[in-house]
């Protein structure tokens, strides 16, 4: 399944925005840990990746991750 | 967080449904309104006998066979009980267990794994399949049934012992990590039910309860129904004994 990176965003930041910070918060550049988006939420959203996307995020892929750019740019190349 | 409308809209799911505290536990939870998936490895006609009381009263259920130590029988099970009712297992309950007693000094390698496979791994799998729609659902409510066994010796069991002691700590922690989801994880630990599990057991042994009487398949299953209730969504890592005192 091929995705945009745009379309990858927008669910990367439904999904961090539903775990507590504002939406307007979550940008490219923002990390996990001052979004306060802890290792239970990532698991949740390597999750959500997992059934919309076919895309499987293992714990490893996951402590690599820093901000939601890392994770989008992760995202859109293994769902490409 | 208020539980204004419940049952939500979910389904549950009972391993090992189809006879004694599994059986009870089913009728309970479809009862209280939940549409039930009542798993079964062998009697499928003593499951088919659970679904038609349910139906009877009013109730939905399902009877789904697999053989919960199967690695793929958490995904399998999940998926036929949520295509059936097209809603998400919001209740599970693991219930499936059996025994293989035997002194730990003549105890075989086969008799503790398969004691382990089905009474505490495949708990684990089946929480952990459980969880991935609850935690998106932000409710759920997992009861895990342990034993007496689990937190007091009985000579003969150490397999059992340590599988259920073992699902003890695993509802804990696990409980622990998904508490902000609105889900809750919970182990009943039942002492000396009258089932066929405990039908060749030394009645004798009933001189140790304090009840001085062995319980019902139903008391058993009302403190799972409570568990499972919305009235208990601050009650999550806890163990609940129900066994005459025998514990205490």
């Amino acid at each position: 399944m091929s995705v945009s990176k745009e379309q990858v965003q927008e669910r990367v930041v439904e999904a961090l925005a539903s775990f507590g910070p504002d939406a307007d918060t979550i940008t490219p550049s923002a990390t996990f840990e001052e979004l306060d988006i802890d290792s239970l939420d990532l698991v949740e959203l390597a999750q959500i990746v997992e059934d919309e996307y076919g895309v499987v995020l293992k714990g490893e892929d996951m402590k690599e991750l820093k901000t939601v750019g890392d994770a989008v740019e992760l995202i859109t190349a293994r769902a490409a | 967080m208020s539980e204004t409308s419940w049952p939500p809209a979910g389904c549950a799911l009972v391993t090992g449904g189809s006879r004694g505290i599994g059986a009870a536990i089913a009728r309970r939870l479809a009862a209280d309104g939940w549409p039930v998936a009542v798993n079964y490895r062998a009697g499928a006609e003593a499951a088919e006998r659970v679904v038609a009381e349910i139906e009877a009263a009013g109730g939905r259920a399902v009877a789904l066979a697999g053989d919960v130590s199967d690695p793929a029988a958490a995904d399998a099970l999940f998926e036929a009980a949520e295509t059936h009712f097209g809603v998400p297992v919001l209740a599970l309950v693991n219930n499936a267990g059996i025994s293989r007693d035997n002194l730990s000094p003549s105890l075989t390698d086969d008799e503790w794994q398969a004691v382990i496979d089905t009474n505490l791994t495949a708990a684990f799998r089946f929480t952990r399949r459980a969880l991935k729609g609850m935690m998106r659902a932000r409710t759920g409510r997992i009861v895990n049934i342990s034993s007496v066994v689990g937190l007091r010796a009985n000579p003969g069991q150490s397999n059992y012992a340590a599988a259920k002691a073992g699902l003890i700590q695993f509802t804990r922690t696990a409980a622990v990590e998904v508490a902000r989801r609105g889900v809750t994880i919970n182990a009943v630990a039942p002492g000396w039910i009258d089932t066929d599990m405990t039908a060749d057991v030394n009645r004798e042994l009933l001189d140790a309860v304090p009840a001085k009487r062995a319980g019902t398949p139903e008391e058993v299953a009302a403190c799972v129904g409570f568990l499972v209730s919305a009235q208990a969504g601050y009650v999550t890592g806890a163990v609940l004994t129900v066994d005459g005192g025998l514990s205490a």
